[in-house]
């Protein structure tokens, strides 16, 4: 559908940047969407979509560039301002209150009031079935938001969105967990709102789903611009050379390594409601991807591997010998180590200096009659940081105040000061800028080839198939590939991830 | 009602309490609302309170059925149910205040150097005082939770002594009696209607009126949502500052509407009113089935988890135990509350879980 005038587009950005202390999450960031439109933004992860997306939901406040709003100079402070200016943002993750029910969750902050100022409970709970009607689901309006499917998760943010009547409707990723039936619904309402006049923004990593729904596209790499195409004026491969721009093999500089005998095996390992029936296998010198959707139960495998979460049923061995479940110690002295997704949180003692950090696991192994001194932990911290290339003038450095890339160097090293057989790192390059991320691959590919075996979980599909010797493709808790590199292309591991959903339902 | 309960009969091989959870609008409303009643912590912890009452009166008759027990059943309470409903709506939205024996302090004391300095001050005026009073150093508190970004465990900590510092300060060696306050104003403390203490009416009408705002309010149910999960009621867009202000603000004017009463219940003021009773407050909350994390939880469980404990502390002497087990008795409740709270929190959400499996 055309845009339909030379009016002001409803959303304008232009040169929009914004930056995270060291990480510049967007360089410049631009995007023009007119009304009646819906306009795809894609891009590597990493690319700037999502600050991109941020910005004009309010989350963030722009360093500088051009924001307009149906041709009006706009700058939100919180997200309150851009609901009231009439923009909705589905996020990638969705955000809902547990405790509460689902209808409460899409009415929050603008219930239906009834006489008195009183929420009108059963109105709401009418006009939830309603929305759930419209987009051919059926979830109860009253149950509580716990423990809901990541896809119902994401229908209840659509539905959120939808009630809110906005001109502007921003969906990051909405598709990700969908079903392909519910992909078909959520487009029809996409279309329907597109041609009540308003503006969309779509957000995909699959191009099927942008050459059937969008009008516009507009490319975006390393956090700014690249091009804006016309939908039926360009391919999904002239696409693929505006996003990467470059070769994936120059980004990856994957060392072949010499695999040797398996070091962790799992088999069978089940939560319910979680995950089921994973087998795995990690061998010396070998990197494992574990690839699949948000919430597709990666991370809760690895946990559960680690011994950081329960699991019901299955068993986990290092080198034949059986781990025990829930229990990270037995776990650490079989000889794994873990680098979580979120480092700052759980992998790092951010207060504290690098050679704190590093000492901090081994320190019953160094400490003399169970007494540290700062001397001691220099002594065994200073190699690693030395080998790792931390850049810390000194190693007294506080780890709050340096840049992803040597966080996570420093997190590496914590753990290989364990000689560890088995690393398992989730989402290595998170939150690292482009350029460090080579230097983390690289790191990862050279213990691979000192005989490190690696658990790698990554959403990056380019990191995964540059990286992998191996890839177990991970959908709604079950294992539903398991691809040599050679058999690994994106479209293989895209196919696996949502396979099981298309499956089941 | 809703179209649902045509469409998907009740089905009889699903047990009501998971039904409950899993997919309520299968059940018809009334079913819905009898399994919610018989399934809430508050029919629970009350009917602990009957059993505690019933025990103790079967041992001393006098315990419910005299005008002293009767009125001692009711009166007591009090003070402590209107601490419990400002706790209750604070840790709703995952927070803490600690403050509240030291603000009731101050306005307990407040309210006889007001009576000392004006004896013919409506008493209304006094309440109206502390009321106010009360606000200012919730509002405190509540500026430094919301605009400081400091935890309000910590927060309250501190102002916990800066509030008993400045009333110890002001008061000196000071010490209000009975008979520094008009005789009106100590009626108030024992005057009944209908047999009930007038104290007990106040505050149950305050219990009704934060109970119906939390239930059916906007400003209530972002209180909720808040506690839930504050990153997310941020990104909704809700007024989190100025609803956790609120929430402080309600917590300290109820305690100090609670010092007031203090005074014409007891008649003499000390340097040591209310200490130790914020810790009486969170632990009537927690009793009472507020998620200590927030997000859950209604100030009627808290307004029975004070009269639980009140109830014990006095039928337990009655019952011939020793000091030091009244006290682990309560340890013990709050102890199993907070298990209760954990395993339950556990198995809701183990079955939503296995739900979607089966789904």
């Amino acid at each position: 559908m055309p845009a339909t005038s030379t009016a002001a587009p409803v959303l304008e950005l232009r040169d929009v940047s914004k930056s995270f202390g060291p990480v510049v999450a967007l360089r410049a960031g631009s995007l023009a969407v007119d009304a009646g439109s819906i306009h795809a933004l894609i891009g590597e992860n990493g690319a700037g979509k999502s600050t991109l997306v941020k910005v004009v939901a309010g989350v963030h406040r722009r360093d500088s560039g051009v924001f307009r709003l149906g041709g009006e100079a706009v700058d939100f402070g919180s997200t309150a301002e851009s609901k009231q200016a009439g923009v909705a943002v589905i996020y990638q993750e969705p955000t809902l209150f547990p405790d509460l029910s689902v209808t409460e969750n899409i009415f929050m902050g603008r219930q239906i009031l009834a006489r008195g100022r009183r929420v009108d409970r059963q109105a709401m709970y009418a006009e939830a079935e309603r929305l759930f009607e419209r987009l051919g689901v059926r979830i109860d309006p009253r149950r509580p938001a716990e423990g809901l499917s990541i896809a119902d998760q994401q229908i209840i943010e659509i539905a959120k969105a939808i009630s809110l009547d906005a001109r502007l409707l921003v969906m990051d990723e909405p598709t990700a967990a969908l079903s392909g039936v519910e992909v078909d619904r959520l487009f029809a309402v996409a279309r329907s709102l597109r041609d009540e006049g308003r503006a969309l923004v779509f957000i995909s990593h699959r191009f099927d789903e942008v050459f059937a729904l969008c009008d516009t596209v507009t490319v975006m790499r390393d956090g700014s611009y690249v091009d804006t195409r016309r939908i039926d004026a360009t391919t999904p491969s002239e696409l693929v050379s505006l996003m990467v721009g470059r070769d994936v093999d120059e980004l990856f500089p994957k060392v072949a390594a010499e695999i040797g005998e398996p070091v962790l095996q799992v088999r069978g390992l089940s939560r319910a409601g979680v995950f089921h029936d994973i087998d795995l296998e990690v061998r010396a010198g070998e990197i494992v991807g574990l690839a699949g959707l948000v919430g597709a139960g990666r991370s809760e495998v690895a946990r559960a591997v680690f011994g950081v979460d329960a699991y019901d049923s299955g068993s986990v061995t290092m080198s034949g010998k059986t781990v025990r479940p829930r229990d990270p110690r037995s776990a650490i002295r079989a000889g794994m180590a873990f680098i979580p997704e979120d480092r700052r949180k759980q992998g790092l003692v951010i207060d504290s200096s690098v050679t704190r950090n590093v000492a901090g696991v081994i320190r019953r192994s160094i400490a003399k009659a169970g007494l540290l001194t700062g001397a001691m932990e220099n002594r065994a911290a200073g190699p690693w940081a030395g080998r790792l290339e931390v850049k810390t003038s000194a190693l007294d450095m506080n780890a709050a105040t340096m840049s992803g890339g040597n966080q996570q160097k420093v997190v590496i090293a914590k753990w290989l000061a364990t000689d560890p057989k088995l690393l398992i790192i989730d989402e290595p390059t998170r939150g690292i800028d482009v350029g460090t991320k080579a230097e983390v691959h690289r790191l990862l590919s050279e213990l691979a080839g000192q005989g490190l075996a690696i658990l790698m979980i990554s959403s990056e599909l380019p990191e995964v198939l540059g990286m992998a010797d191996r890839v177990v493709v991970l959908c709604e808790g079950r294992i539903t590939a398991e691809l040599d590199r050679a058999e690994a292309t994106p479209e293989a591991v895209m196919h696996a991830a949502t396979h099981h959903l298309e499956d089941a339902r | 009602m809703s179209h649902t309960d045509v469409e998907r009969p009740e089905t009889a091989d699903v047990p009501a309490g998971e039904a409950l959870l899993v997919e309520p609008s299968r059940l018809s409303p009334t079913r819905r609302a009898v399994t919610t009643v018989l399934r809430s912590r508050e029919l629970s912890i009350f009917l602990v309170l009957v059993a505690v009452v019933v025990l103790a009166t079967s041992k001393n008759n006098g315990f419910l059925f005299s005008a002293d027990g009767w009125r001692n059943f009711l009166l007591n309470p009090s003070i402590l149910l209107l601490l419990a409903v400002g706790q209750a709506v604070v840790i709703i939205t995952r927070n803490v205040d600690l403050s509240v024996g030291s603000v009731m302090a101050l306005t307990a004391y407040l309210t006889g150097r007001l009576f000392i300095e004006q004896p013919n001050l409506p008493i209304v005026a006094v309440l109206a005082a502390c009321l106010l009073l009360g606000a200012v150093l919730g509002f405190v508190n509540g500026a430094l939770v919301a605009y400081g970004g400091v935890p309000a465990l910590v927060i309250t900590l501190g102002t916990l002594y800066i509030y008993r510092g400045i009333m110890l300060t002001w008061a000196g060696s000071d010490r209000i009696n009975a008979g520094d306050l008009p005789r009106e104003f100590l009626q108030l403390g024992t005057r009944s209607v209908l047999g009930v203490p007038l104290l007990t009416i106040l505050a149950l009408v305050v219990l009704a009126a934060v109970g119906y705002y939390l239930h059916t309010a906007r400003g209530g149910r972002e209180l909720y949502a808040i506690g839930s999960d504050p990153d997310a009621a941020v990104l909704y867009g809700l007024p989190v500052r100025r609803r956790l202000l609120a929430a402080f603000v309600l917590s300290g004017a109820l305690a100090g509407l609670a010092g007031a009463l203090y005074t014409a219940r007891y008649g003499t003021v000390s340097s040591s009113v209310g200490s130790g009773i914020e810790l009486q407050a969170v632990a009537a909350a927690v009793i009472g089935g507020i998620a200590i994390f927030g997000g859950s939880g209604t100030v009627w469980g808290a307004a029975i988890g004070a009269f639980l404990l009140v109830t014990i502390n006095r039928a337990l002497p009655s019952l011939g135990i020793e000091d030091f087990w009244q006290r682990a008795v309560v340890g013990a409740l709050i102890l199993g509350a907070i298990v209760l709270d954990r395993v339950l929190a556990r198995r809701q959400a183990r079955k939503l879980a296995e739900s979607r499996d089966h789904s």
